[in-house]
């Protein structure tokens, strides 16, 4: 009844082609935003920043990184982490080695340079394709996770591998609270997610995807798959790069090459398999799902005061986790955004549905 | 169609219905905490534990001797009457799930000190410490350059770091050869947990290699370490005098499993303080005799403590484990660790009163720890551990260490004590406490001024009413 967008013309190609064509959208966007700059520092507290949300953020932008190449692109990556690990050891070694740049630099340099590596790793793409390809990406995993723990460069020689971050500063604001890092890293997320939508609307983003639905037919149809397949690999690894670099510096604050292991480049994947393959939405969803869901489980005991042992929390934790990925794959194969796509379906013709 | 809507509206409850649960989580969470209803008057310990995953099996008897103690003092009546409360959080020793944990126990009221049991982990929270104003003890692990309290006012590397550890075992292979000077020309291979944690000992040991002229192999064996075969094909072609293996988990038994296939004798085994429990050789079967293994400072076995867990805790019922585990190795070092947290109460009430502590005022306790042999006595620990004393330069309190070896049924020391050579250790914690410095932008406190100003400080008032000094200034601040 209230979401209809009867009687909403558009009459010109500007108003036809904005984001959110239909007003509510727009409302509940600006809605969205107003809640996560305003209502949510009011209410939440320092531990559901640090601990949730800005992790969950964070993660949020490696997984929309992953989907452009995997959803959007068609190309299976298990490197994710890799590129991510890249992104935070470049920002570390930028920070340190010139310590005059302000940290949006050190950012975009250190996407930059993951860029580059995920290039360098997305040219096999252009011969193999499918789980062969998904192969080779788990070369970058192994390749990378050997680099920084045997090559001491790049961890500034620090005798035990792990390195440590001095605290952000810019623009004369340190961002050292829970509120500070929350608003910095939703700031990033949501520029990021902007700039990602407008890359899938665009040519870019068609071509990407014609790639994915038959590499044969785009080619026909004049899209160079050497361009289409390497930039959405250079995409991807900006986008992992710097929430890398957002990992360790924000999140983490000190770490060792086995923060980027295998495993996180696992989650991601299946962040996107759950939240929703080329969507955005899905990303969100996906992170919150892998991210947030273990953490409220593993706590659920404490707050009806069940009292049971911490190893049986966490067994728990884990079958209750695993059966739910099961079901939402059974309940929704397309993932959790295809469900809020079918939600707001549905709710056009509530309360009458023919 | 109608199952479709179904399901919709299932989902939009379930997201509806996490989403609010996150955003209560803070309130939910303080109304937890273990035993009465509020954390007020009583001294709150959050036990960070891993009793799942790759390394539960040493996990858990270290949990559980933490979490005995605590009980303990408890059932003798609390820290000078205060109680104790704690709550447990499985972090499965990775790092992300510690900082989640650390963050989820850190604002509980009183929270004494964190016991990360993950070099990792400590190395992730040792960030966050000055600003939460909450100590870490890493007693037996984390950083050692953390022994430097001008650089690290809230690490207490406790009774010894991985430097500790490693110098005392290249005392031990001289001795076992007549003489530091005998160890020319030897080969000594270094398998370790491809970790901060396991390359913790490894400049310590290029130092006395280019002392005493060994030849030192550093062989890495990746997480969780299961797989093994390359770097014990390396140890086949190198044939070294000595394996020294600094691994933890399934990696210690798996790595002695290897050294039976490959036929590398036991004997010429040194493991670190962390591989050298009943967990690493138990699995192995009589293959493991003749293992060896650093002691930090306890091995196994019973002292008067113990018998007072098992009558006041287990035979209530109220044991955390089962009773046959008390008094093994890693049971013996949680409750060690756990002691050691609750001395650093006791010895910041004589300060600040007999009330719960922040965990501020507990960083003072543990700057001043003065463990005695009286105390020790007292304590039930006789012949345990060796008398410990920390300030303001020196937060390990002490370098002892031994040797024990099995004997295929239990650990038995196989040497005397060692103590570790500060000649060495010392310029080496001064130079990485110093890097550490240049990197994090701090700025160090000042260990001689503080002691002046406690010094003038002390004959004004009575100790009780001192305001608390320095420590909160020398917090590391950041560059303004």
């Amino acid at each position: 009844m209230l979401y209809r967008e009867n009687g909403q013309f558009k009459t010109s190609y500007v108003e036809d082609q904005q984001i959110l064509p239909i007003v509510q959208d727009r409302w509940f966007m600006l809605a969205l935003l107003a809640f996560a700059y305003i209502g949510l520092p009011l209410i939440a507290s320092d531990y559901t920043f640090r601990a949730l949300i800005v992790p969950f953020l964070i993660l949020a932008i490696a997984a929309i990184g992953l989907n452009i190449l995997v959803g959007y692109c068609g190309q299976i990556s298990l490197g994710t982490a890799a590129f991510m690990a890249v992104g935070a050891y470049a920002a570390y070694n930028i920070v340190i080695r010139a310590p005059v740049l302000n940290f949006i630099v050190v950012l975009v340099l250190a996407g930059g340079v993951a860029a580059v590596v995920g290039v360098l790793f997305g040219i096999p793409s252009l011969r193999i394709k499918g789980l062969y390809l998904a192969v080779a990406t788990l070369a970058a995993q192994f390749f990378v996770d050997w680099m920084f723990a045997r090559v001491k460069w790049f961890t500034n020689y620090s005798s035990s591998g792990s390195v440590s971050t001095a605290p952000i500063e810019m623009f004369g604001w340190a961002v050292e609270s829970a509120l500070d890092k929350y608003l910095f890293v939703l700031t990033i997320a949501v520029v990021l997610t902007l700039a990602a939508k407008n890359l899938v609307r665009g040519h870019i983003g068609r071509s990407w995807m014609a790639m994915r639905d038959m590499d044969v037919a785009a080619e026909v149809i004049g899209i160079r798959p050497l361009y289409a397949k390497l930039s959405a690999f250079a995409v991807s690894s900006f986008y992992a790069g710097i929430a890398g670099a957002l990992w360790g510096f924000v999140h983490l604050g000190a770490w060792e090459p086995l923060a980027f292991n295998i495993n996180l480049s696992l989650n991601l994947l299946f962040m996107i398999i759950i939240g929703g393959m080329g969507s955005l939405l899905g990303a969100y969803f996906g992170a919150a799902f892998i991210v947030l869901l273990p953490i409220l489980l593993n706590q659920v005991p404490g707050w009806f005061g069940i009292p049971i042992s911490t190893a049986l929390a966490s067994h728990l934790e884990l079958i209750i986790f695993g059966s739910l990925i099961v079901f939402f794959l059974i309940a929704e194969p397309h993932g959790l955004a295809r469900l809020w796509a079918i939600g707001k379906e549905k709710l056009r013709l509530w309360p009458f549905p023919h | 169609m109608k199952s479709l809507i179904r399901m919709n509206a299932k989902t939009a409850l379930a997201i509806a219905g996490i989403a609010a649960a996150a955003l209560c989580t803070p309130l939910a969470s303080t109304a937890q905490t273990k035993g009465a209803a509020a954390g007020k008057g009583e001294q709150f310990f959050p036990v960070l534990v891993y009793r799942t995953g790759a390394y539960g099996p040493n996990g858990t008897p270290w949990a559980n001797g933490y979490v005995d103690y605590l009980k303990l003092v408890n059932a003798q009546g609390g820290i000078n009457g205060v109680r104790i409360t704690f709550e447990e959080c499985e972090t499965g020793y990775d790092t992300a799930r510690s900082v989640e944990c650390y963050e989820r126990l850190k604002s509980r009221p009183n929270a004494a000190v964190f016991q990360p049991l993950s070099t990792g982990a400590t190395f992730a929270i040792t960030d966050k410490a000055p600003t939460d104003k909450i100590p870490i003890i890493t007693a037996g692990y984390g950083r050692s350059e953390s022994v430097e309290g001008e650089v690290f006012p809230w690490n207490f590397p406790l009774l010894g770091t991985y430097w500790t550890a490693a110098d005392v075992l290249v005392q031990h292979l001289g001795k076992l050869n007549g003489g530091l000077d005998k160890l020319k020309g030897k080969k000594i291979a270094l398998i370790y947990h491809d970790s901060p944690y396991g390359k913790e000992p490894i400049p310590l040991l290029t130092e006395r290699s280019k002392l005493h002229g060994f030849q030192l192999t550093t062989i890495p064996v990746t997480h969780p370490g299961v797989e093994q075969k390359a770097a014990w094909l390396q140890i086949r072609q190198l044939r070294p005098d000595y394996v020294v293996l600094w691994g933890w988990g399934v990696m210690n038994s798996t790595a002695i499993r290897e050294a039976v296939a490959t036929g590398f004798p036991r004997d010429k085994m040194f493991g670190g303080w962390w591989s050298a429990a009943e967990p690493d050789v138990t699995p192995v079967g009589a293959d493991a005799k003749g293992y060896n293994g650093m002691a930090y400072q306890h091995g196994a076995g019973r002292s008067k403590v113990h018998q007072d867990i098992l009558n006041l805790v287990h035979a209530k019922g109220q044991g955390t484990g089962p009773a046959d585990e008390v008094g093994s190795v890693l049971y013996n070092r949680g409750l060690i660790s756990a002691m050691l947290g609750v001395e650093a109460v006791r010895q910041a009430q004589l300060r600040y009163g007999v009330r719960p502590l922040t965990g501020e005022e507990v960083r003072y306790g543990l700057e001043n720890l003065n463990i005695d042999a009286k105390r020790i006595d007292a304590l039930g620990l006789a012949g345990v551990i060796r008398p410990l004393a920390t300030n303001c330069r020196d937060h390990e309190g002490s370098r002892w260490a031994r040797v024990h070896t099995w004997d295929g049924t239990k650990w038995s020391f196989s040497s005397d004590w060692y103590e570790a050579d500060s000649q060495i250790i010392k310029p080496m914690i001064r130079d990485a406490a110093a890097r550490y410095v240049t990197e994090k932008k701090i700025t160090r406190r000042s260990c001689e001024a503080e002691m002046t100003a406690a010094a003038k400080a002390a004959p004004a008032a009575t100790p009780a009413k001192t305001a608390p000094a320095a420590p909160a200034k020398a917090v590391p601040a950041a560059k303004k």
